[in-house]
């Protein structure tokens, strides 16, 4: 019977197991995580789980299923508390430290790690917000009234901020670059998202590398690069994540920012499939390579992953337009298609105004519309995810925003003061 | 069958209205509003696929 194994135990790796039983798979599933934790949902440990509650308890860890779920009704066998070192893809075996798993398909969602800044890693109070563990240690020092700072106004960053400001804590974030958000939103939204910081009384540092994170055992302080100084008993590292490649060398896999793949989220690799942040895909909805490291793409790809792993001959491709979204403070953040653009047109709101209200951002390549960009806007994204995967063009993209913001406006005005 | 919206749990976050208009809408207050909810065979993988996209698990289908 065919033996499926799937390294890497969250989202992707979850969705990888439920959608081989779905899809009939009845041999037998492994699952293999690093983390000693059954799987769980990575969205909140940056936002609800940081939440301030009303009896001062730490919200329900966000957990995905029960043990006995994912054993006895899904009949998987859970390897966890250990990472996967290796792969012999000719052998067909995966190797955890000593324990060798041999595969007849194999899916491949082992994520991304948060990078760390070298040198802070031992100083107690320094933190990364990947891991449960890492948002429980975050919580404890919020908790305890910790003098914040943020490294890097990301979006992991900046929910952090938000959460933390909500302890009444002091809070600073420190960005190197001179505009956040760029990569993911342009500059001309990153300047205006980045503005829901000010507006909320915490403190945004641009443009100022960091110099050295100090203390003696615990985190004491962090010094920038023209001398600041900001004392901290909590230091929060959101300065991006590598894709968790190490212990694929000499694999034979293609890494080039992630595990390439095709539009099958096949490696090329007999038997073998990615999905979720570690799969560098070819995405046939945008017509490009992409390495998500969103939700929607994880819970997707580790599906698809495993239905293609089990049934190569009928494999479907995967493709999608990219959503991603972000709270920070009472505002959320929704992100369709690609960043990459030749024009972002502001075609709703006015990020100069001191009202946050609904702001709409376009993103054109070509003639065509390839993103969308909503602050408030949980009513418009959809719209324009569903637009991008037709793809219609610029100028029906743009008469559809000046419909919609007109009909905003007539419904403001209208609406009782 | 039917749609159900577990409305304690959905935050708006709209991917199902992405996959399924004809049954989801987000409002001006963010707030879903479930516009059908009887499926037809036709419908039902678009359905299907919008309950394995709601990252807070607030929707199911009853049979």
């Amino acid at each position: 019977m065919t033996h499926l194994v799937v390294v890497g135990a969250s989202l992707a790796g979850l969705r990888a197991v439920e959608a081989a039983r779905k899809a009939g798979h009845d041999g037998p599933i492994t699952l293999i995580g690093a983390e000693e934790h059954l799987p769980y949902d990575r969205p909140p440990l940056s936002k609800e789980f940081l939440a301030v509650t009303d009896d001062g308890s730490e919200p329900q860890r966000p957990f995905f299923r029960e043990h006995s779920h994912l054993t006895d009704e899904l009949g998987v066998e859970l390897v966890l508390g250990a990472p996967a070192t290796g792969l012999d893809p000719l052998a067909r075996v995966v190797h955890v430290g000593d324990r060798a798993i041999s595969y007849d398909a194999l899916v491949i969602a082992t994520g991304a790690d948060a990078r760390g800044i070298p040198g802070s890693e031992t100083l107690a109070g320094v933190h990364v917000v990947r891991s449960l563990d890492d948002s429980v240690a975050v919580r404890a020092a919020l908790d305890a009234g910790a003098r914040t700072v943020v490294i890097g106004a990301g979006f992991i960053g900046s929910e952090v901020a938000s959460s933390a400001k909500k302890w009444g804590v002091d809070v600073t974030i420190v960005e190197a670059l001179a505009t956040p958000l760029v990569r993911a939103t342009g500059s001309e939204m990153g300047h205006a998202i980045a503005s829901l910081h000010a507006r909320n009384g915490t403190t945004l540092l641009c443009g100022n590398g960091v110099a050295a994170i100090e203390g003696t055992t615990a985190v004491e302080r962090v010094v920038l690069d023209d001398g600041t100084v900001l004392p901290a008993d909590l230091v929060i590292v959101g300065i991006g994540v590598t894709p968790n490649v190490g212990w694929l060398a000499g694999s034979g896999l293609v890494i080039d920012n992630g595990i390439v793949c095709d539009e099958h989220l096949f490696t090329g690799v007999p038997g073998v499939y990615a999905a979720g942040d570690v799969a560098n895909w070819f995405n046939p909805a945008l017509g490009r390579r992409q390495r998500m490291e969103n939700w929607t793409a994880a819970a997707e790809q580790g599906a698809a992953a495993a239905r293609n792993a089990l049934d190569p001959g009928n494999a479907k491709s995967y493709g999608t337009v990219p959503y991603f979204w972000s709270d920070w403070y009472d505002v959320r953040i929704q992100f369709v298609g690609a960043p990459e653009a030749d024009e972002v047109r502001l075609v709703e709101g006015d990020p100069e105004s001191e009202a946050t209200g609904r702001w709409v951002a376009l993103y054109r390549e070509g003639d065509r519309l390839i993103g969308a960009l909503t602050v408030n806007g949980q009513s418009e994204i959809m719209k324009y995810r569903v637009m991008i995967a037709r793809g219609v063009t610029w100028d029906e993209a743009l008469e559809h925003a000046v419909r919609r913001a007109d009909l905003h406006a007539a419904k403001l005005a209208g609406a009782p003061a | 069958m039917k749609v159900l919206v577990d409305f304690s749990k959905c935050t708006g976050l709209g991917i199902c209205e992405s996959l399924a208009p004809d049954f989801f809408e987000v409002n001006d207050d963010g707030d879903l509003v479930l516009l059908k909810d009887d499926i037809t065979d036709d419908e039902l993988q678009s359905i299907e696929e919008a309950v394995a996209g709601c990252p807070t698990e607030a929707l199911r289908i009853q049979v």
